[in-house]
């Protein structure tokens, strides 16, 4: 029997977080076995209680726990570098952000005071790593092996790209717009971090200059004090600390977008491709797959005879969430679960589905989302040298007692 | 931009010391100091233990080699084939049959 509702208004208190709700305190079960010799819960300046995955470049998952909620908060959002240098808040203290290119016609340089004068947008969107739910993949492939927690959810706010762009007037002949954020530590040999955009998702009103972080200032790992914010496109886009922006008629050649974070043409459909990073067989990782994630119970508990609940949430490149089912068998069979009212095409959309009452023994909760275009977390995982986009769903086992 | 840059470690280590534990130290082996100097240079060894469990010695090998084409990491042949060989030697798993 299909069981399917939207709870809106009032009947969302259904889901609302109950009040001291306990924090896991374990190292999760389902981390890879090298990752569990290595992993420890942390805190950090701004951040508590995050899983250290590597300290230096430092890569820090949220815990699974916090997405029973739709918005993750400051201190436990995720923290992913690819490069061991990161900047203190006194190097900020001069921050400018200089706006130049071959396709522009008035280069200049704006202070945080400038971005604060502009029309500013806000925008709730999911920020996940390219590389998030690697860990899950078998056979395993190599680099940070991320489960769950490379991503999170926040109010983001600031101006518009194309609003900051605006006074240094955009040229027609304008391909893609480049970014750049945190130099690099001395010593160091590896290729500044640099990323690019095509002008129609760089133009877009949504991609925003983020200069506040649900209603505060961009915690320092997240990219004090402003950062790049690309709604529906892997975090890798995201640029930190941002500082450089340039507008170009070439396409941008580094390593961080000719070698990296690319996937075979093809295998993943691309709502807006990225025609001047196409290269040879492959295409830049960009809009983020449709994904689900059971945060409650987590993998290993005991859960009670008389019936439990199961939440998490379900998000994707930004058609939004429809539908998100779970199986209690391992993918036998499959119901529906309660779906939140949806808070924005690139918000994370909860979901929650109340079990009966169950025979002892063990089980496997699997959750899998469908987006309003029809996309479906498939069975299989597309198979893909970086091991990047895995949306395949991911079993949690638990015992009934 | 001058941006004053610290090493990771050391920023965050500010006022959070006790929460932070010490990085593994990598195994004692032939080729261990190699790989202190090249390689923890850029990254704590936590990339390596972390990948220990699945990589083979030829994905090491393969590994190492991408850290010099593709990230920049500036050592020389006989020292690469030194680090791989460690790393093979204490952090690979037997290739499938």
């Amino acid at each position: 029997m299909r069981r399917r509702a939207v709870i809106a208004g009032a009947g969302s208190a259904m889901l609302a977080t109950q009040a001291g709700a306990a924090e896991s305190t374990r190292i999760p079960a389902d981390l890879p076995d090298g990752t569990q010799a290595i992993a420890e819960f942390a805190d950090l300046p701004g951040k508590r209680r995050l899983l250290r995955l590597t300290g230096r470049p430092p890569n820090y998952a949220s815990p699974i726990d916090v997405f029973t909620e739709a918005v993750t908060p400051n201190d436990r959002f995720y923290i992913r570098y690819h490069l061991p240098g990161v900047p203190s808040d006194g190097d900020m203290d001069n921050w400018s952000l200089s706006i130049g290119g071959d396709a522009v016609t008035h280069p200049n340089r704006l202070k945080l005071s400038d971005l604060l004068d502009m029309p500013s947008n806000e925008v709730l969107a999911v920020c996940q790593s390219a590389g998030n739910r690697r860990g899950f993949i078998d056979p395993h492939v190599a680099g940070v092996q991320w489960t769950d927690g490379g991503m999170g959810c926040a109010v983001w706010r600031g101006p518009a790209l194309r609003d900051v762009l605006k006074a240094a007037g955009v040229t027609s002949g304008a391909l893609e717009v480049w970014f750049g954020g945190n130099a690099e530590p001395p010593g160091v040999a590896t290729p500044p971090y640099r990323k690019s955009l095509p002008m129609d998702k760089a133009m877009d009103g949504d991609t925003i200059v983020a200069i506040a972080m649900n209603n505060a200032p961009l915690p320092l790992l997240n990219g004090y004090p402003a950062r790049l914010v690309v709604p529906g496109w892997a975090g890798d886009y995201w640029m930190k600390h941002l500082t450089a922006i340039e507008v170009s008629q070439s396409p941008l050649n580094t390593v961080w977008m000719r070698e990296v974070c690319r996937v075979p043409s093809g295998l993943f459909a691309a709502e807006r491709p990225f025609p001047s990073q196409a290269a040879g067989t492959t295409v830049p990782v960009t809009g983020l797959p449709v994904n689900s994630v059971i945060a409650e119970p987590l993998d290993g508990d005991e859960v009670t005879r008389y019936g439990f609940d199961i939440k998490g949430v379900a998000w994707d490149r930004g058609a939004g969430i429809n539908r998100v089912e779970v199986s209690l068998d391992g993918g036998r069979t499959w119901q529906d679960a309660l779906l939140d009212r949806p808070l924005g095409p690139y918000a994370y959309r909860r979901f929650i589905l109340q079990t009966g009452p169950l025979h002892p023994g063990p089980f496997r909760l699997l959750s899998r989302a469908t987006s309003l275009t029809g996309d479906k977390q498939p069975v299989r995982f597309k198979a893909n040298p970086g091991g990047y986009n895995n949306n395949v769903p991911h079993p949690i086992s638990v015992t009934v007692t | 931009m001058n941006w004053r840059q610290a090493v990771a470690a050391g920023v965050l280590a500010v006022g959070c010391a006790q929460a932070v534990a010490a990085p593994p130290s990598p195994r004692p082996g032939s080729g261990e100091e190699l790989t202190g100097t090249q390689c923890v240079a850029c990254h704590t060894a936590d990339y390596i233990v972390m990948n220990s469990v699945f990589l083979t010695s030829a994905q090491w090998q393969a590994e190492v080699s991408r850290m010099r084409t593709v990230f920049g990491a500036s050592m020389d042949d006989s020292t690469a084939a030194a680090i791989a060989a460690y790393l093979a030697a204490h952090y690979a798993v037997a290739a499938a049959p």
